[in-house]
């Protein structure tokens, strides 16, 4: 990511949050059809094209400066937004080497991180941090492990310690959610985290999609995408703030629509940590309005016709409800009924 | 996702520590760390020896803490298909293999207010790496060891140096034997156990653990079925319609690799279930080796795990 980072962009209060160009690019769009329905969408966490999302194992781009500024806003005001049950420290530490190492292997020009056997010295550039700290002591580092690496990357991280042949949510840090709480759902099983999806536990989604995750290879990360809307470029869509954000969702007007209804798109990764033989689920949101989409005349076709045809639960389930018409509306105009090219791509 | 990449590491010692127990120190070929891993963890050895190649899973039993080399120790098996006798007979100091990335299937449960590991013969190894886990942490833990002899009692001295006051070693040539009901009749709530070691002995811990009342998501145990060699056999791969001889001393899974099919796995020891194969036909026998399935499927006959099972029959056909 070339692109030089927008620190003024919010995610609150007047928003000032837009896509440059290549960010409208490079959206991470999961809609390779005109339709839509779940399935174990899970593929091999491999790097993708050169400047894509998925070109490097965790993707940094224009908002990074910005989303971590949010997450430390959300922080002072709900604490509990990051939590870590006491048998997760090997987790903690092994996701803070997963992040640290990925992004200054993959972004050299921004973060750097030195071994000595466990003296490690972590720099990130962008926010301007410096820290030497000894690997496995929890005691040298400002914040634990886990908090501390996750508020120097975009998106949510949620570790589930693998036993009795389930995962359970058991740390995370989680403040950019599609309307879920990670106090409510730390100690869950994995179907239990998953309870309220509809339609997908009688498609047995889950029970394949834990299966799978069982068995996760340390070698070989996977991910999908996952996908909503939000009203505003707000990323703390959580049940703990619905207060905040529900009411939002009555503003939207065919003429608004547009400009304040955002596609939310998550990029999820899955990886096997070493030491703790837990799972780090990286959740990773990508917002984009309908207008700054309906830039890429494909997508514009694509989108209004996935919510067109959305099915009813889903519609429901994804909060849609209120404002979908009012999408479906003004992407009309965008849509003179020929037909789009398979897959995702902008053309 | 099937064998995933392999790492080329180097033997850099190779020492005959009991009769039958041969330990390999391995350091990767390009001199990088190994990848960490927690333990209980297994690596699949990849032997290529002439026309046949070998995957073996070997427990690591090195420190997990160390990762500039990694630590096996290999049992000579009777009645080998050819991996043991490979690895004693014709692997040397200096020598080239292949291992996959560690894969964990017998993992400490982080919840455990106490850990109960139990050991016999060559189920020490994944407990060695466990134990070093567990070194100066706060979770009581006790390792019963038994094995035939002070002569094959292989690593007993470097357990006794890094988990004094935890281990409990009992000779057969001593007349010494662990008195399963005692010890799992005594635990304190909240305890799990863990055991490693021959079939008949795994089995009678799990069914005292079970007689005692302990709860089957506190018994864990790991054991890598040999694959028994069996007659030959024939069969059909539906999908990618090629019809192969499965020879005796090669396991069904092999032979449909060698066939160039890839089938996802893990263990290849009949435990993980990733090699689970749906069977379209069978006009006779599936001869199921595996520990996944449950009695019920195995009767039902419509999966094998071709990592271990095989068939007796005239036409067998998968769902490949």
């Amino acid at each position: 990511m070339s692109a030089a980072f927008k620190p003024d962009e919010t995610f609150r209060g007047d928003f000032r949050y837009s896509n440059s160009p290549a960010a409208i690019r490079r959206f991470p769009l999961p809609f390779p059809e005109d339709n839509y329905m779940y399935s174990v969408n899970l593929e091999p966490h491999v790097p993708g094209p050169k400047g894509s999302v998925t070109e490097f194992a965790i993707d940094v781009d224009e908002h990074y400066v910005a989303e971590c500024r949010e997450r430390a806003l959300v922080l002072a005001e709900e604490p509990l937004r990051y939590q870590a049950l006491p048998h997760m420290m090997s987790a903690q530490w092994d996701c803070l080497e997963l992040i640290f190492g990925s992004l200054a292997r993959d972004y050299p020009q921004h973060f750097r991180l030195e071994r000595q056997g466990n003296r490690w010295h972590w720099i990130n550039r962008p926010l301007g941090l410096d820290q030497v700290f000894t690997f496995g002591d929890p005691a040298t580092l400002p914040r634990e492990p886990l908090d501390y690496a996750t508020r120097q990357a975009q998106g949510d991280w949620v570790v589930m310690d693998q036993r009795d042949g389930d995962l359970w949510t058991e740390a995370g840090m989680v403040t950019t959610q599609a309307d879920w709480s990670l106090d409510f759902d730390i100690g869950m099983t994995f179907k239990e985290w998953h309870g309220p999806v509809p339609l997908a536990h009688e498609m047995q989604v889950f029970d394949r999609a834990l299966k799978y995750l069982l068995a996760l290879r340390l070698d070989a990360p996977v991910r999908r995408l996952n996908w909503t809307m939000t009203v505003n470029p707000r990323l703390d869509t959580s049940p703990e703030n619905y207060p905040k954000w529900g009411p939002d969702r009555a503003s939207v007007t065919p003429q608004n629509a547009g400009d304040r209804v955002h596609l939310r798109v998550e990029l999820q990764g899955l990886w096997r940590l070493p030491r703790s033989n837990a799972v780090v689920f990286g959740i990773r949101c990508y917002l984009i309005s309908v207008r700054e989409l309906a830039t890429v005349p494909k997508w514009a076709r694509r989108v209004h016709r996935v919510l067109k045809t959305l099915h009813p639960a889903l519609v429901d389930y994804k909060g849609l409800t209120r404002y979908r018409d009012a999408v479906v509306q003004w992407l009309e105009a965008h849509d003179d009924g020929s037909p789009t090219t398979p897959g995702t791509s902008p053309e | 996702m099937s064998g995933g990449q392999t790492l080329e590491v180097i033997v850099t010692a190779a020492q005959q520590v009991t009769p039958l127990i041969r330990h390999f120190t391995l350091a990767r070929a390009d001199g990088a760390p190994l990848p960490a891993f927690s333990g209980g963890s297994h690596v699949i050895v990849v032997m290529r020896g002439g026309d046949r190649v070998y995957r073996n899973p070997y427990s690591l039993l090195s420190a997990p803490q160390d990762l500039g080399t990694y630590e096996i120790g290999v049992r000579r098996m009777e009645e080998s298909r050819g991996g043991s006798h490979f690895m004693h007979d014709r692997v040397k100091v200096g020598d080239r293999l292949e291992i996959a990335h560690p894969v964990n299937l017998f993992a400490l449960d982080k919840i455990a207010r106490k850990h109960l590991m139990i050991a016999g013969g060559i189920g020490i190894t994944p407990f060695m790496a466990q134990v070093e886990d567990l070194h100066g942490g706060t979770v009581p833990y006790e390792l019963h060891y038994s094995v035939r002899s002070p002569e094959h009692a292989a690593f007993a001295s470097r357990l006794a140096e890094r988990a004094a006051g935890h281990v409990h070693l009992y000779y057969d040539s001593d007349r010494r034997f662990i008195d399963f009901e005692g010890l799992l009749s005594n635990q304190p709530l909240g305890t799990h156990v863990y055991v490693c070691g021959p079939t008949g002995f795994i089995g009678k811990v799990i069914d005292t653990a079970r007689a005692c009342g302990w709860s089957g998501s506190h018994i864990h145990w790991e054991q890598f079925s040999a694959p028994p060699a069996g007659d030959a056999f024939e069969v059909t791969l539906a999908k990618s319609q090629r019809t192969l001889m499965v020879p005796a001393d090669r396991t069904l899974l092999e032979a449909i690799e060698a066939a160039g099919v890839e089938v996802p796995y893990l263990c290849r020891g009949g435990v993980c279930g990733f090699c689970q194969t749906r069977v379209v036909e069978c006009d006779g026998e599936l001869l199921h080796h595996d520990l996944y399935l449950s009695d019920a499927d195995k009767a039902k006959g419509k999966s094998i795990m071709p990592c271990v099972s095989r068939a007796r029959a005239k036409r067998l056909v998968l769902d490949l």
